[in-house]
């Protein structure tokens, strides 16, 4: 009775302790250094690679036309604003001509005063020709003397000679007339081409000197891409290639395109290659100038070749390898790697065979000691 | 022969059992602290394992990059990888700002790392699920602590980035989740201010008569864009070649290049021993304390067990019981109680406490040595005095009371 009472209480002590002691050394090998590492495999495969560039870039208009006074000046009107479509030709506005029309006037004064004085130095030619040829007869006739006649040759010479300045005085002040009415249209802004007026930087009055734009023109249709590409990942950008371009403005939204010219000039402080991208379709509406866009260029496919994910490459002792599974046991396999995608493939040159088993994900640092306990998800990855 | 001790264990089982239980829960939290205070200096670690690098590259006389700000310029690394001795340098920059995602934001410490392949020093080493960056702006590299998901898109500043890749213990060493992100971007989130403050400081260049000189037009936009450019990264991460030794690699980047090099020991002594010390000290001091009053609760429970039993000693004394007899009772139940609560700790701290901390706990099995051991010495400890108490009883109180 009393040795059965005793049995029972043994077996609920043991029954509490027991699987207290079962549930230490679970927690022991579970957790802490002993504890396998959850990873995730994954089989070298044989596929095709379709490798890609990616740029950020600015759309630019290919060309902009800024127009000003070519002397310094005040802008007298302007006629055009941003946004408004112009013709070549089209006058934009017009830089205050100060006196020009003034001497303009003064000028045709001038050309006037000039025709007047070539009228009258004619008429002293006419009288001047019509006196030497007399005392050149009268001469013959020795009804005069040598001397006379010759003073009337001179003054016909004198006559001519006055007549050529008049002449040339005249073009002279036509001349200038020319030259103040070719100003007095300088004055004027024209648009050299058709385009769309995307800047106006100053307005009638302001004072601005030589050179300084008023309004800026750029052709639409010139728009395209100035795309960057890090150095490190510009591998096989040419002209020609197959673009899709991403405004930020249009997310979900790519335009079509391609590689126009590579830049002969690289960025050498930012370390980037520059490449101009055209669309094969200009968006409608035009998308603003010096907005930001995302190119992705799509390069030929490779021909299928052993490939990993890049998550599975790691650097240990200064070389690239992976770690390989075999047997249940890590080894560690230096790589020789090849080109890469932007989705995270890439081609191994050496180092691997098709269908070897890597590690791609893992839970923590591995060592060639870890003990590996191979799961579908790494636990606490949410789906 | 009969274990005394087993019988009486026997004899109020529940007691002695509920009793180890809750003396179980007092150690599991002790350990708990030993925990966070060995989880705290192990974030400080981690965060240097995780960069991989052996050398630090930093501005002249800062503690940087973690502990102090830190600004070189992005282009020393290229004459520090012409350095005899470095086999890899690379520019980082470090940013600790909030992350936006839908709307929340998350603490996070962002990590410009260079473009490259996998292994450049500042890439995380390994992942748990996607891929690592291979876009050279706007993609991310989260730490599975932040919360983010795969395909996430997360706001740094003005851009979106897309969660591309999870990986696991990067954190800070302030126990911040990490998001790496590329280089270039880095850069412009660390400098780039809002559209506000931009337009602002262009107002202000435009009001400045020394930039808007009339006959210079187009200077106020040189300015500008003079402004807008940022240089910068916090530190240079080198890898040093297998036959040199850091130290030299140290000493010679930093004689020639006029920058401070820190080596892996003495950036740990300077996460460690002063970005860190102070909060450390704290929960270590507040690890000191729990430990002593854990050890005197032991004492006062395994005192009370005794006076309980105060009367069946004095009856075992009566009938002529040898005093290691007695000695021997207490002593194994003190240690019977000391185990059955180190196992309850240790489970429950492991089990319990440690996965709902919102930072990192490390539970070192030397540490659970110890503190087995720790547990066996202050129950025999403590033993002794509920020993005095029972050897000093008069075996006359048996049957006097």
């Amino acid at each position: 009775m009393k040795r059965r009472f005793f049995q029972k209480r043994t077996v609920a002590l043991i029954a509490v302790l027991g699987p207290l002691l079962a549930l230490l050394v679970y927690v022991s090998l579970s957790s802490g250094p002993l504890a396998p590492v959850p990873v995730v495999l994954a089989p070298v495969e044989n596929r095709e690679l379709s490798p890609a560039l990616f740029g950020i870039g600015t759309v630019e208009a290919r060309y902009t036309y800024k127009i000003g006074p070519t002397y310094a000046g005040r802008i007298l009107k302007l006629g055009v604003d941003v946004g408004d479509h112009v013709k070549a030709g089209e006058t934009l506005g017009e830089m205050d001509p100060v006196d020009l029309d003034e001497r303009l006037g003064a000028q045709k004064a001038q050309v006037k005063r000039a025709e007047a004085q070539l009228s009258e130095t004619e008429a002293r030619k006419e009288y001047a020709l019509t006196q030497a040829v007399r005392y050149e007869e009268l001469l013959k006739a020795r009804s005069t003397s040598e001397e006379l006649a010759t003073t009337r040759r001179q003054e016909l010479q004198i006559a001519e000679a006055g007549l050529a300045v008049a002449r040339e005085e005249l073009s002279r002040a036509i001349a200038e007339q020319k030259a103040l009415e070719a100003q007095r249209r300088n004055l004027l802004l024209l648009a050299p081409v058709d385009g769309w007026i995307v800047a106006r930087n100053a307005e009638p009055g302001t004072t601005l000197v030589a050179g300084q734009a008023v309004v800026e023109i750029v052709d639409p249709r010139s728009l395209w891409v100035n795309v960057r590409f890090d150095q490190i990942r510009a591998q096989g950008l040419a002209a020609g290639l197959e673009a899709r371009i991403l405004l930020r403005s249009q997310r979900g939204v790519e335009q079509m395109g391609h590689v126009l010219r590579v830049e002969p000039l690289a960025d050498a402080v930012t370390e980037e290659t520059l490449a101009k991208v055209v669309f094969e379709e200009l968006p409608e509406p035009l998308p603003p100038i010096g907005e930001l866009a995302e190119v992705t260029l799509a390069l030929p496919k490779l021909p299928p070749a052993p490939l990993i994910p890049s998550s599975a490459v790691l650097r240990k002792n200064g070389t690239l390898g992976v770690w390989r599974v075999r047997d249940g046991a890590l080894e560690y396999t230096p790589v020789v790697l090849g080109a890469s995608d932007l989705e995270g493939s890439v081609q191994v040159k050496e180092g691997l065979k098709v269908a070897d088993r890597l590690v791609i994900y893992s839970a923590n640092a591995l060592t060639e000691r870890s003990r590996i306990h191979v799961v579908e998800k790494i636990p606490g990855v949410k789906p | 022969m009969i274990s005394l001790a087993g019988r009486d264990i026997l004899h109020s089982w529940g007691k002695f059992v509920f009793t180890g239980m809750g003396l179980g829960l007092l150690i599991g939290i002790t350990l708990s602290m030993a925990g966070i205070y060995r989880g705290m200096v192990d974030d400080a670690k981690v965060l240097l394992d995780n960069s991989g690098a052996d050398l630090w590259v930093v501005q002249k006389d800062t503690l940087g990059p973690y502990a102090e700000p830190s600004s070189i310029y992005d282009d020393h690394w290229r004459g520090i990888l012409a350095m005899p001795g470095v086999k890899a340098a690379a520019n980082i920059t470090y940013l600790i700002m909030q992350v936006n995602r839908d709307g929340d934001d998350v603490r996070a410490m962002v990590a410009g790392v260079m473009p490259g392949e996998p292994g450049t020093p500042g890439w995380p080493p390994y992942l748990v699920a996607g891929r690592q960056i291979s876009r050279s702006h706007y993609e991310a590299v989260a730490d599975i602590a932040s919360g983010f998901k795969l395909g996430d898109r997360i706001q740094i500043r003005r851009n979106q980035y897309t969660v591309v890749g999870l990986t696991r213990r990067m954190v800070s060493s302030s126990g911040d989740p990490m998001v790496f992100i590329p280089l270039k971007d880095a850069q412009e989130a660390q400098f780039l201010k809002d559209n506000d403050a931009i337009l602002e400081q262009r107002r202000r260049t435009a009001q400045n008569p020394a930039f808007n000189l009339p006959g210079v037009p187009g200077l106020p936009e040189s300015v500008n864009a003079s402004q807008s450019v940022n240089p910068y990264v916090n530190a240079v991460l080198v890898q040093v070649e297998k036959d040199y030794l850091p130290e030299d690699v140290a000493r010679m980047i930093s004689r020639w290049k006029r920058l401070t090099v820190y080596t892996r020991s003495q950036m740990e002594e300077i996460l460690v021993g002063k970005l860190i010390a102070t909060s450390a000290r704290q929960i270590f001091m507040f690890l000191v304390i729990l430990s002593l009053v854990s050890s005197a609760i032991v004492a006062f429970i395994i005192y009370t067990l005794t006076l309980g039993k105060i009367r069946e000693i004095a009856v075992l004394k009566l009938i002529g019981t040898k005093n290691r007899t007695i000695v021997g009772l207490i002593m194994q139940q003190s240690i019977a109680l000391g185990l059955i609560g180190f196992v309850v700790g240790k489970i429950s701290a492991t089990l319990l406490m440690a996965p709902i901390f919102p930072k990192y706990v490390l539970l070192q099995p030397l540490d659970s040595v110890f503190g087995f051991f720790a547990v066996v010495v202050i129950c025999i400890i403590s033993s002794t005095i509920a020993i005095r108490a029972a050897l000093a009883v008069d075996p006359a109180d048996a049957i006097g009371g």
